[in-house]
């Protein structure tokens, strides 16, 4: 058993020069699971393609750690060998290269020169981890989620996560575009991977995923910070009677009406 | 400014080489016109690529005899990598330096009719059917100075003969060994596929001249009769001292489908024409290349299909890849003429460029004089995605291991196309060693 943390401090992200996240404190622990929700555009999303390093998004103040290690200071490959997984809202198409072989190849990635997953091994637990999520064994042989379906694209990413084994896994709207029966496969994959090894960070727009992901953890993002934390209770609530009541009890004025009187 | 450049071979040379070679009283009288036009005739003038300063026309000329081979163990370990590795040396012919040095087609082959013998041989016993075809409806001797060159001094190639209704399962390799590095190979390969029959033949042309210049002058021309189909193979990977000048056509006729995927890894200065022509209703043809360009090299690449016939479709799809400061121009020139009513012509050119120095141009050219037609082009030339990148990576993927994913599946729609396992894997090798 490995204990992981993941630690965000007072993070600060800008896009093109406009300041999404102004200043981020969350902690992730090894088997801990929290859910990230808010009103669309609060940053939820810039949270996760800055944890994993994503080219258009700039850090301009603060710190994300890994068991102490600056993973700001890291590449996207060393983050994520260093344990760091980000299924994504809206993975990349590689034409060209098969499912499968990428798959192989990250998985290889981990491992040291020599001690490469052997074809058989990896064929095995391709196989039952595509048939436990449901998606067609012709996937392995099409090209990088070219062509695919949106629900596909969910899958696949759910299928790397399966395969990749990370320590901390950031699960960027992993529902959208989802009908039930893909929500609920997805889900049980990620419940799967459950246990004391894994620490999970999932963003959501809806409490709908979180009926069958319980989170320990919930966190409220808007205008770029966390602004509330609390338990599962939290998600139901906000479920139930919406983002206003947060706003309200925090004195949180809109951003437009700040902007017009700036 | 007129430079006049005489050329270092005369009559008596040519004459002498082709009684050397025993050829018909047509062959001898083609390349002594040939080498008058030579004198007289322009070079070629590749689109957007300046070749004036290239060397094309001074060179060693070379028609002596190499040591033939036995087995496939005389060759050198980078020769045998495009045989696969339980090869029956079967259907396979190598040509060493201008000696054929190994030649084998199959019983059954030779008892249907097929021919697939070195172009001398074939000039000998089959007079008659070469004349008919060679050098004159695709690759015209006068078509510029450089063809008419390849016709006075032709030193090697291959002659492929598939007779009516005969189809051709196996492919038939031909591996073109430049092993002396500082004498020209002006190569020539005849294809000729009769009514209803069908062949796959995929070729290898390679060097190992560094350093020494020298020069290839290569001629293919295809025949494909009503209903036949050929699907043709190339990898040329000359080395970096050799300035190519390689032209490959083909005549489709009736319902006839020609399809064409080249893997052009020449590491010299190069100039290719690809020219299909879309003769009879219905014919077809597919025309896909892919490139690599490295250190200084300057390449000029021209696939160009022209339709002639009613309902012909042409589908031209160049793949290229730029690093160092070398530099590509990509033509893809679809044509579709008066008369070709329900044709279709599409042309996609993609250039990816890996640096900063290296420069790609991409140029798909529509040219239609014919209402009832339908077409389409595509062309771009970008860096790797960044974005592409970032997915690759965040799976733990390194830099340089992403980038040679990305490029890999660039360059698969062509490779992927090549009909033998163990050419296409050797392509990829070669992809491999020029990126990297």
């Amino acid at each position: 058993m490995s204990s992981t943390v993941l630690e965000i401090k007072n993070l600060h992200v800008s896009i093109e020069d406009k300041e999404i996240l102004k200043g981020v404190n969350l902690t992730v622990k090894s088997g801990e699971f929290h859910a990230i929700m808010g009103p669309n555009g609060t940053g939820k999303s810039t949270l996760a393609s800055a944890i994993m390093g994503h080219p258009n998004y700039e850090v301009t103040e603060g710190t994300i750690t890994l068991d102490g290690e600056d993973v700001l200071e890291m590449e996207v490959d060393e983050r994520a060998r260093a344990g760091l997984f980000l299924a994504m809202q809206y993975p990349s198409e590689i034409s060209g290269v098969t499912t499968s072989d990428f798959l192989r190849s990250a998985i290889n990635a981990k491992r040291e020169e020599g001690d490469e997953i052997p074809l058989m091994n990896f064929i095995k637990k391709l196989d039952r981890d595509l048939e436990y999520l449901d998606i067609d064994k012709n996937m392995a042989t099409r090209y990088l989620n070219v062509g695919f379906s949106g629900g596909e694209k969910k899958r696949n990413e759910i299928l790397q996560l399966l395969q990749l084994h990370p320590d901390i896994a950031i699960l960027d709207e992993i529902d959208s575009g989802l009908d039930i029966d893909a929500l609920k496969v997805v889900s049980k994959g990620i419940n799967q991977m459950r246990s004391e090894n894994l620490g999970c960070l999932i963003i959501t727009h809806y409490q709908r995923l979180l009926n069958y992901i319980t989170p320990d953890f919930v966190h409220v993002m808007m205008q770029g910070r966390v602004v509330k934390s609390g338990g599962p209770e939290l998600a139901k609530r906000l479920e139930a009677e919406g983002y206003e009541w947060v706003k309200e009890e925090l004195g949180i004025e809109d951003e437009e009406t700040t902007e017009q009187n700036a | 400014m007129y430079v006049e450049t005489k050329l270092p071979f005369n009559q008596e040379y040519i004459q002498a080489i082709s009684k050397d070679r025993n050829e018909p009283g047509w062959m001898a009288t083609l390349r002594s016109k040939a080498l008058e036009m030579a004198n007289s005739l322009d070079m070629p003038k590749p689109d957007k690529t300046k070749i004036t300063n290239w060397n094309f026309t001074d060179f060693q000329h070379s028609n002596k005899e190499a040591v033939k081979i036995t087995s496939i163990d005389e060759l050198p370990e980078e020769l045998r990598a495009y045989f696969d590795g339980d090869a029956s040396m079967e259907n396979l012919y190598i040509q060493r330096n201008q000696t054929a040095a190994y030649n084998s087609l199959s019983q059954e082959l030779q008892d249907k009719g097929v021919i697939f013998t070195d172009i001398f041989t074939a000039m000998n016993e089959h007079s008659d059917l070469v004349e008919k075809y060679y050098m004159n409806d695709a690759v015209a001797v006068d078509q510029n100075r450089l063809t008419a060159l390849h016709g006075a001094l032709m030193n090697g190639g291959i002659f492929v003969y598939v007779p009516r209704n005969v189809q051709i399962k196996e492919p038939l390799q031909a591996v073109f060994w430049q092993e002396d590095t500082d004498s020209a190979l002006l190569n020539h390969v005849l294809v000729v596929a009769e009514e209803g029959s069908s062949v796959t033949y995929v070729e290898n042309y390679i060097s190992h001249n560094d350093t020494e210049e020298t020069v290839a002058n290569l001629v293919t021309e295809v025949f494909a009769h009503d209903n036949a189909q050929v699907a043709y193979g190339a990898v040329d990977n000359f080395a970096e001292g050799t300035t190519t000048y390689v032209n490959r056509r083909g005549v489709a006729k009736h319902d006839a489908r020609i399809d064409w995927a080249l893997g052009q890894m020449n590491d010299g200065n190069t100039v290719s024409e690809n020219i299909t022509y879309l003769m009879g209703e219905n014919a077809a043809s597919d025309a896909k290349a892919v490139s690599v360009g490295r250190g200084k090299q300057t390449q000029n690449f021209t696939s160009s299909i022209r339709q002639f016939g009613k309902a012909t479709d042409g589908y031209i799809l160049q793949r290229g890849v730029m690093k160092g400061s070398a530099s590509t121009i990509f033509n893809a020139i679809g044509k579709i003429e008066h008369g070709a009513t329900k044709a279709n012509s599409e042309q996609e050119s993609r250039v990816l460029m890996l640096s900063e120095k290296s420069r790609g141009d991409a140029n798909p050219i529509l040219l239609i004089d014919e209402d009832d037609v339908t077409a389409g082009h595509a062309a771009s030339v970008g860096r790797v995605d960044p974005l592409q990148m970032y997915y690759l990576m965040s799976r733990g993927l390194e830099r340089e291991e992403a980038e040679r994913l990305v490029i890999h599946g660039f360059l698969a729609p062509v490779v992927a196309q090549l009909p033998i396992e163990s050419v296409r894997k050797q392509l990829t090798q070669v992809i491999e060693r020029k990126v990297y």
